[in-house]
């Protein structure tokens, strides 16, 4: 345990105001040598505003930084690099297409006579991938290795650039599956005994226990307390984060549902693309929520893809309310009443300058066409309806996308699908980044939209939360469907249907 | 934080401050160093005077530009407006003169005032011409995936030649006085071109306002992915925005000929690529695409031509010109900012904040 007057970093009546929005209350925070403080609160309630106060992304309104002893101004991201607090933001800002080397040593490549000296920079980079205790290939591009290990190449380059006191790590385990989760875990502990103290955000309560040594928790911009987690109990932890106790959560419970063999909405045969997805079998039928397990990388998305026409099949056919698919394309799909929400919320989901409202009603006004244009009073009404139905954060439906927080800005995403009112929605890792109260919520709309008679696609990397609401799980693996469960299932039989072989 | 927000700081916040901030600023020091610029006289029942000249003259380059804010917006780029409007001009031209073919053609059927095809037809043609040119760039860009600024290269550099083909390569002198009325006539004391912009800019904000396709042409332009992903054709968004910029130029192309009473296809409407992409920057719409103001970027170009004008007012030589146009664009980019952004709103809300102080 560490001792309290190791303090890193202290933060005393911080206030931070966007237009608008007040994002930050009086908050105090402090940070001690070596441990690991876990920062948790619902979506929007400030997490990232305050890591951002203290790497000198945003300038705070009131209140002081104390570093070291000393109080400081932080002026720039740089300058607090300079300092040793290095930060890896959620989405990895590193280039997929060169090395692990490469990125790594990115601007310090080790030189020999003016060039760069290859051997030299990749055995460096070899080393600090080692000293995390990862043992891989550097010269090979970084996106050819799992999102878990360029979380740790990230990670590694924070690292590098400046030997950090404080790390600061903002959902980095978001969207990585336990295994996963724990490589970098195992780094963070490594990370802290040598000292270094991590502030580690996450919306998992589990990951939560298993890791930090203090919790701090903040609500509306509000700091709730902070506490040593061994004397925290989950209810307690729960509660103080979204203001009263989680009773929905066990109640859910999903409707049972009767396979209808005559009508399926939608039946892919022998479908699949070259590359992306073998082809395979997929039924869906009304009132259904199947489920679409395996590891990251094994084909998931790909399928929601293929079926919702983004990329083109190349084998097969897609038949959707008794019609064969002839065109494949999201506006064709959307025409048959079928919805994706998308994996990656940043890439190609949200339109980050465009407003919540404009966001909500852009898959509608894409369905009416050019000429059929929502009046501004429509708009308003179909933007407030799902604010007010999904709970997004936010003073007004005229607030920019970029502005909400990463969970608000999934609700957003969600909301644009269900304004089209599709009889079929395929969700793609829905509640990534969501904290656990609207997560519980988004499972029973689900389960809800269901029982009044939709089809759903469910992919998460959370087998537990596929397992609640899927009356059928379907797996993948490599590229392939491998097997499909219906009915009473246990959680093992799924895994090892995932990982395969043995 | 207060809601009600003061109607100032509102008007601050709107795309068109800075744009007329800008104009003021030439304004003012027109006010100072050419006093008799803001005269405004009337002759022969029209008025005339330098403000006059900046919207006649301006008229093109403000087509341009409002053709090209729906390009930019996309977040792409057309470099071929100059040499659209060669090609629109030297239709007009050759249409009305018998420049085809080799027949021989003496001088007295040239300088002739009169017009082998009626003028309706000759105006569709112009039209019809700079359309399809703007449906070549965007066919490029939204079906062959070609970048923007390469794919209208093409043309831009192809154009000229193209309209020196159509006026068989001669610079065609135009003496048909009904087809000046665009460049040169009067309605209610106001040229006609103004009311030919005020035209297009309504047709363009119904565009853009009323149906969804501003709302599209957005969102390309912030992210085409994500578009995609909505079920909105980007390819569609595209085609129509170079489109439009075609149609844009064309018109402003019969204005230009009809104006100068001729189509030299090596020199109409030289440079406007560069001139409307600049009024689309003062404007405020970012060269990487998304949210627009078709009034800012007319404002824009007014502001270009308010500071060419004022130029030749103050005596400086047209060569020297461009490096006076060189120094506004580094004033404007260097506003543009965000690093002056921060600065000038800090300064704003500090005076802000003072007042409510003192209240
Ligand atoms: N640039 C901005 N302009 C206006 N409001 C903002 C801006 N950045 C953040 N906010 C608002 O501040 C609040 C706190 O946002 P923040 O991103 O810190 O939440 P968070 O706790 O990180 O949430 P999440 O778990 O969803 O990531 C939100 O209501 C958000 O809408
Ligand atoms: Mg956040």
């Amino acid at each position: 345990m560490s001792n309290p007057n190791d303090e890193i970093i202290r933060l005393e009546g911080i206030c931070k105001n966007f237009p608008g929005v007040q994002a930050l209350k009086n908050v105090d925070f402090c940070l001690r040598k070596g441990e690991i403080h876990a920062l948790v609160g619902e979506n929007g309630a400030g997490k990232s505003t305050l890591i951002k106060v203290m790497t000198g992304v945003e300038r705070f309104d009131e209140g002081k930084i104390t570093y070291d002893g000393k109080e400081i101004v932080i002026r720039s991201p740089q300058h607090a690099q300079n300092i040793g607090i290095s930060t890896v933001y959620q989405e990895v800002n590193l280039c997929s297409n060169i090395s692990v080397a490469e990125n790594l040593l990115l601007g310090r490549e080790p030189r020999k006579l003016g060039c760069i000296d290859w051997k030299a920079m990749n055995k460096r980079a070899k080393a600090i991938m080692q000293d995390l205790d990862v043992d891989i290939d550097v010269t090979q591009p970084l996106g050819s290795f799992s999102t878990a290990i360029q979380q740790i190449a990230a990670i590694a380059r924070a690292l590098e650039i400046s030997s950090p006191k404080v790390l600061i790590l903002d959902e980095p385990t978001s969207s990585l599956d336990a295994h996963e989760s724990n490589l970098i875990f195992k780094v963070m502990r490594k990370l802290c005994s040598a000292g270094v103290g991590i502030i580690f955000i996450t919306h998992f309560i589990k990951q939560v226990y298993e890791i930090s040594d203090r919790i701090t928790v903040l609500r509306n911009g509000k700091l709730v307390a902070t506490h040593e987690t061994a004397s925290l109990p989950t209810i307690q932890l729960i509660s103080e984060m979204i203001g009263h106790s989680l009773a929905e959560y066990d109640e859910m419970k999903k409707s049972e549902f009767v396979v209808n063999h005559k009508k399926a909405l939608l039946e892919a045969k022998e479908l699949g693309r070259k590359g992306m997805v073998e082809p395979f079998d997929l039924e869906l039928h009304a009132g259904e929520v199947v489920g679409l397990a395996g590891l990251l990388g094994s084909g998931r998305t790909e399928v929601v893809k293929v079926l919702f026409g983004i990329d083109e099949p190349d084998n097969g056919c897609l038949i959707v309310d008794d019609q064969l698919i002839k065109k494949h394309s999201p506006f064709e799909m959307i025409m048959h009443g079928v919805a994706l929400c998308p994996e990656d919320r940043k890439a190609s989901g949200i339109v980050g300058d465009l407003t919540i409202r404009e966001n909500i009603i852009l898959a509608i006004q894409a369905r009416l066409g050019w000429f059929k244009f929502l009046s501004k009073q429509k708009q308003y009404e179909i933007a407030n309806k799902y604010i007010k139905m999904l709970n997004i954060a936010t003073p007004s439906s005229d607030q920019l996308v970029k502005n909400l927080s990463g969970g608000n800005q999934q609700k957003v995403i969600l909301a644009r699908w269900l304004a089209t009112d599709p009889k079929m929605l395929l969700l793609d890792e829905p509640t990534r980044g969501i904290d656990v109260g609207t997560k519980a919520e988004i499972q029973k709309l689900v389960i809800n939209l269901a029982t009044e008679g939709m089809g759903c696609v469910f992919i998460s990397s959370e087998l537990e939360e596929v397992m609640r609401t899927s009356h059928r799980v379907v797996v993948m693996r490599e590229h392939e469907k491998v097997t499909e469960f219906a009915g009473e299932v246990s959680e093992r039989e799924i895994m090892q249907a995932m990982a395969g072989g043995e | 934080m207060k809601n009600n927000i003061s109607p100032f700081t509102k008007f601050r916040q709107s795309r068109i401050f800075w744009p007329l901030v800008a104009l003021l600023l030439i304004f003012i020091f027109d006010g100072i160093y050419a006093p008799g610029f803001f005269k405004l006289g009337i002759l022969d029942g029209h008025l005339y005077g330098n403000l006059i000249d900046v919207i006649n003259n301006g008229a093109p380059l403000v087509l341009v530009a409002i053709g090209m804010t729906m390009v930019i917006a996309t977040g792409g780029v057309d470099l071929s407006v100059g040499a659209v409007i060669a090609i629109s001009a030297a239709m007009g031209a050759v249409l009305i003169n018998p420049a085809f073919g080799n027949e021989l053609i003496s001088n007295d059927i040239l300088t002739q005032n009169v017009s082998r095809t009626p003028l309706g037809l000759i105006v569709l043609a112009n039209l019809a011409a700079g359309t399809a040119c703007g449906l070549w760039n965007g066919f490029l860009v939204s079906r062959a995936k070609i970048q923007p600024m390469v794919a209208t290269l093409i043309l831009m550099v192809a154009g000229r030649g193209i309209a020196q083909l159509i006026t068989n390569g001669q610079i065609m002198t135009i003496y048909y006085t009904p087809y000046f009325f665009f460049g040169n006539g009067y309605i209610l004391g106001l040229p006609v071109a103004v009311y030919i912009v005020l035209a297009v800019l309504g047709l363009a904000w119904l565009l853009v306002r009323k149906t969804s396709i501003g709302l599209f042409v957005e969102s390309v332009g912030i992210n085409a992915e994500s578009t995609y992903y909505s079920g909105i054709s980007e390819k569609n968004v595209k085609l129509l925005a170079y489109t439009f910029c075609g149609f844009c130029s064309a018109i402003a192309g019969l204005i230009l000929s009809s104006y100068v009473h001729s189509a030299d296809a090596n020199n109409i409407g030289l440079n406007y690529e560069l001139d409307g992409i600049l009024s689309v920057v003062i404007g405020g719409t970012l060269m990487a695409g998304g949210r627009f103001s078709l009034l800012a970027s007319v404002i824009g170009a007014l502001v270009i031509r308010t500071f060419t004008i004022t130029m030749y007012t103050v005596g400086i030589p047209a060569n020297a010109l461009l490096a006076a146009k060189a120094v506004l664009v580094l004033i404007v980019i260097l506003l543009y900012s965000e690093q002056a952004h921060k600065i000038i709103n800090a300064v704003f809300e500090r005076k802000g904040r003072s007042k409510d102080a003192k209240n």
